[in-house]
Formats: C-alpha cells, sequence, structure tokens
C-alpha cells in the first residue's frame, strides 16, 4: 500500500461519515428551508413545494419568533459575559500562588461541568421553589424578599443565567488558568520594580497576557450560549408567558411537535446567521481594541 | 508600593474565596444526595431541612421498582460505550492520517473541516432525522449514535497529539517493510495512548449527557436514556423532590466518578482542544 492510498484508507471512513451525516444535512437543511416542507410532505414527498425565502419572510412577522431571538439574545448578552467573569475570578484566584489546596478546589470547582445538565437542571428547579427552595431560604436569612425565579416572567432568565453560570464557569476557569501560567513571571516583577500595584500589575500585565486567550474563549461560550435549550426545557419549558422560549426550543417545537420541518430549518440558518454575525463582531472588536494582540 | 500583610502572603484571602466558590459549586450536588435519602414530602418544608432525618433508601426502590430506571441506566450505558467505541475507531486513524500521513487533498479537506466546526449541529438534524425515518432508523440505537461516529473535533485532538510522534519510527518500521496496518497497530497507537484516553472520555461523557438529540430520535420509552428519562419524570412528578433528587443523583454519579477517576486526561484534552485551537 502507497502511503496516498493508506492516508486515504485511514482518513476515508471518517471523513465519509462526516461528509453523509454532517455536510449533506448541512446543505439539505438550507435546500429544506426553501420548501413547505410539512406532515404533508412527511407522509408524500409529492406534497412537497419550493416557497423560495417565504419562511424567512413568514418568521420576521411572526412576533414569537422575535420573543424567541430577543430571549436568545439575552441570554447570550447577560449571560456569556457573566459566566466568563466568574470563570476569570476563579481562575486568578486558582493562580494565587499562596492560594492553598489548589488541585482540590479546581476539582471542586470543575464538578458542575461534567454532571448532566438536565439532572441539575432538576436540582436547581427545586432549589429556586418559590416557597421551599434555598435559594429564596438564603435571600430570606439576609433579609431580603422570596422571588418567584421560575414563575415570573421578569426572573425566570435571571434564574436560568445564574443556573448556568453555576454550570459552566469551571470549564473556561481551566482554559483561563493555563493561560494564566503562561505569562512568564518576569513580565510581573518587572512590573513591580516600575512600582505597578496589584491593579496596574492585573491591567498592564495580567489582561494583556490573557486577551488572546480571552478572546477565543469569549467565541466559544459566546457559541454555546446561542444553543439554549435543555435549561428551559426542564426549568420552565419556555414560560412563563414564553419569557425563556429560546431559538432552538422553538425549532425543536416548529419541527418535532408542529412538523413544520421547513419552517424549523429556516430557524436553524438564522440562528447561525445570528451566532456567525456575533463571531464576527467580537472578531472586530477585536482588531479595532486589542490593536496587535 | 503598599505591604502585603501578613494573611496575603499565607494565601488566607485566596484561599477564603476559594473556599466560598467550591461550597457554591458542590452545594448543590450534596443538597441532591441528602435530600435523595428523604422520605417523600420532608424536603418540601420550611425551613428546607439539609439532612434526611431518617435516611431512608426507599426513593431508589421506587425508582428501579416502578419506574425502571436500571432499563434507561442500561441504555444509556450502552449508547456511551459504543459511541466511545465508535469514535475511537474512526476518529484515531483519521486523526492519524491527517498528521502523518501524506494523501491527496489532506490540506484542502483539513482546511474545510476547521472551518466547519463553525456550524452548530443542531443545523444539521432535521435532514438527519429525515435520513433516518427514510431508513428506519428512527428510535434505534444506531440512529442515537449517528453523530457521534466521527466528529470533527475527535479528529483534530487526535491530530495535534500525533503530530508529536516522530517521523523516524514510523519511516524506520516501514523500511522494515511492515505493513501501514501494522505500523499503525504496533508503532502509531502505543504512542498514542493519553490522548486516547482523553478522547474516550471526552466522548463517554458527552454522550451520557447529551440531550437534544436522543430526544429527537428516542420515541419509545423503552429506549430513553437516562437524560431524557428523567426529563419526561421530572414533567410527571414535579411535587416528588426525593424521588427525582434520587434519580438524579444515579444520572450524575458515574459521569462524576468517571471524571473524578482520569481528569487528568479530561483536562489536557480540554486545554488541546481549546488552547491550540
Amino acid at each position: 500500500m502507497r502511503p496516498s492510498s493508506a492516508g486515504w484508507a485511514f482518513a476515508g471512513p471518517a471523513v465519509a461519515v462526516l461528509a453523509v451525516f454532517f455536510v449533506f444535512p448541512v446543505i439539505a437543511a438550507f435546500a429544506i428551508s426553501l420548501t413547505d416542507f410539512d406532515i404533508y410532505a412527511l407522509a408524500d414527498l409529492k406534497n412537497l413545494r419550493f416557497v423560495g425565502v417565504q419562511n424567512y419572510i413568514d418568521l420576521l412577522e411572526t412576533p414569537l419568533f422575535w420573543r424567541a431571538l430577543v430571549n436568545t439574545l439575552y441570554f447570550v448578552v447577560v449571560g456569556a459575559p457573566l459566566s466568563l467573569a466568574a470563570s476569570l475570578g476563579a481562575a486568578l484566584l486558582l493562580n494565587a500562588r499562596a492560594a492553598r489546596w489548589k488541585a482540590f478546589f479546581r476539582t471542586a470547582l470543575f464538578a458542575p461541568v461534567v454532571t448532566t445538565l438536565v439532572a441539575v437542571a432538576v436540582i436547581w428547579r427545586y432549589l429556586l421553589h418559590t416557597k421551599y427552595g434555598l435559594v429564596n431560604f438564603s435571600l430570606g436569612s439576609l433579609g431580603l424578599p422570596s422571588i418567584d425565579w421560575l414563575g415570573n416572567p421578569r426572573f425566570s432568565m435571571p434564574a436560568i443565567i445564574l443556573f448556568a453560570v453555576w454550570k459552566n464557569f469551571g470549564y473556561n476557569m481551566i482554559i483561563l488558568l493555563a493561560g494564566l501560567q503562561a505569562i512568564p513571571e518576569e513580565l510581573y516583577e518587572a512590573a513591580r520594580i516600575d512600582g505597578a500595584g496589584k491593579v496596574q500589575q492585573f491591567l498592564h500585565v495580567t489582561l494583556p497576557g490573557l486577551a488572546p486567550t480571552l478572546f477565543l474563549v469569549g467565541i466559544l461560550t459566546m457559541a454555546g450560549y446561542f444553543q439554549l435549550f435543555a435549561e428551559p426545557y426542564v426549568m420552565t419549558q419556555g414560560g412563563p408567558v414564553q419569557s425563556t422560549l429560546s431559538v432552538l426550543y422553538l425549532m425543536y417545537e416548529q419541527a418535532f411537535k408542529w412538523w413544520s420541518l421547513g419552517s424549523a430549518s429556516a430557524v436553524a440558518f438564522i440562528l447561525f446567521v445570528f451566532m456567525l454575525a456575533a463571531a464576527s463582531l467580537q472578531l472586530a472588536l477585536t482588531r479595532r481594541f486589542g490593536g496587535a494582540a | 508600593m503598599k505591604r502585603k500583610t501578613a494573611a496575603a502572603r499565607s494565601g488566607l484571602p485566596a484561599t477564603v474565596g476559594l473556599s466560598v466558590i467550591a461550597l457554591l459549586a458542590l452545594f448543590p450536588l450534596f443538597w441532591m444526595l441528602s435530600v435523595s435519602f428523604m422520605s417523600p414530602g420532608e424536603a418540601s418544608v420550611f425551613p428546607p431541612p439539609l439532612l434526611p432525618k431518617h435516611p431512608t433508601l426507599d426513593n431508589y426502590r421506587a425508582l428501579f421498582e416502578r419506574a425502571h430506571i436500571g432499563r434507561y441506566f442500561l441504555n444509556s450505558l450502552i449508547v456511551a460505550s459504543a459511541a466511545t467505541a465508535l469514535s475511537l475507531s474512526f476518529n484515531v486513524a483519521a486523526g492519524y492520517a491527517f498528521a502523518k500521513l501524506e494523501f491527496k487533498g489532506r490540506e484542502l479537506i483539513f482546511r474545510l473541516m476547521l472551518a466547519a466546526l463553525v456550524i452548530p449541529a443542531q443545523v444539521a438534524m432535521i435532514p438527519l432525522f429525515l435520513m433516518l425515518k427514510s431508513m428506519g432508523l428512527v428510535n434505534t440505537w444506531i440512529g442515537v449514535l449517528i453523530p457521534f461516529i466521527a466528529g470533527i473535533f475527535g479528529i483534530f485532538l487526535v491530530r495535534q497529539y500525533a503530530l508529536s510522534i516522530p517521523t523516524e519510527m514510523i519511516e524506520a518500521a516501514r523500511m522494515e517493510g511492515a505493513s501501514e496496518l501494522r505500523i499503525f497497530r504496533s508503532v502509531v497507537l502505543p504512542a498514542l495512548t493519553p490522548i486516547l484516553v482523553t478522547l474516550g472520555v471526552f466522548t463517554f461523557l458527552a454522550a451520557w449527557n447529551d440531550f437534544f438529540w436522543p430526544l429527537i430520535v428516542l420515541t419509545d420509552d423503552a429506549k430513553y436514556t437516562l437524560p431524557i428519562a428523567l426529563a419526561a419524570l421530572s414533567r410527571e412528578h414535579v411535587q416528588d423532590v426525593e424521588l427525582m433528587m434520587a434519580g438524579a443523583v444515579v444520572t450524575v454519579t458515574p459521569v462524576l466518578a468517571l471524571f473524578l477517576a482520569l481528569q487528568r486526561f479530561y483536562i489536557q484534552g480540554l486545554l488541546v482542544g481549546s488552547v491550540k485551537g
């Protein structure tokens, strides 16, 4: 066997699987989004009609779609930065030279990441219970009023964000910690000799050194937060009054509850476009304000 | 420049800060475990109790006897193990090929794969469902497993690691007349062992915890995996906190244990996957 054919023999199966079960479906999804694929077409493909961009136009005229989009953007714009801030704070503490029991803390802080989302969402649903939940009990012992976290449309999304930050912060913490450890100690020493305090060291040594990692982690985190689904599915079922209905939840219901597969495919593509736009925006901002970094 | 206090030098503030965060991170898991041993209704009182008055295994008994959680556990185990085996066979071979074997179109395909990383998997799921339906694979293990067979991330992970295998080692074996398959088995695979464990753990956890795709594909509750069963149970038994917490314990314990046992490999993979990406 010549190396070239050997290469194809080894790479071929995986590449073929990706082509058939990923690339082809993605292209097909776009094609389906241009049709009125519904339960009748599911029964007999002869009922399928090409409708051009009609699905997209219809969606843009549907208030529920806008609701889902705004909810998802809320989750992304508030949740992703909060999550990153929590990760960065934890990573900085773990990187403090004098901190003790670091191995234990690293594992403990990372534990929520590997847990099953559905299972821990069920836990949090009870922790957030208005009457018997420990979250409100803690608020009460601080003299704060009880909040109907999952029943009040003003608090349902903040509750889900709180949960998501708890579940996810450990992941980026590990990556940021590695980034922090890669910053040469000499840079800090030089800054100290120049009389820089802790805050100045953070602003002029830590942040620039961490910028590439932060940028990458920021894009990945945003992409992840756009895919909000299981949290509202388990904790609120999209409610109350659609306050936690996400784009992916809408796609799921359109596709597998109402069998409007054409419209659901259009929803998927709009989500994809928003994810691309958000990533490009972040890239542009980094170029603009990050200088050469 | 301010002088450091003795407390700061001893690491006390950082340690206290970490303790508070660790408490917040672990408390929900501790609470889950504690409530799973409570009697029905015991957790739904004010003030909420932290520990069971008379610890009982009744919730677990009810789950296994009435809610068939043993079957869902077995389903999850089958799916996660098969996903791991498939992912390892397909992605390791491909990762090695992209790192060390010359073949036509290699660079182009690799670049296309990296670009495809930006496409969220959910975009492919509706057509994938239709494909499975036309092949009669809805509500089958094969259907659930399809997204795990080959993955861009897995190929990339193995490739990054395989790049560090000395090419001379492979060349030497080739000069001695070893077949490509033999080189793969006796030279490449042993060198890749750590990353095999990493990819294995990643895939197992991802398959065990997966929700969106099995929710679409598995229509018959005898085939449910634990997360799907748990979500369905929690809609039926909203009031049964104690029962649901026992269900959460059964679901979460295997992945937490696996992570604790192999966390070195897991964290290494996480860093290869993101930082060097």
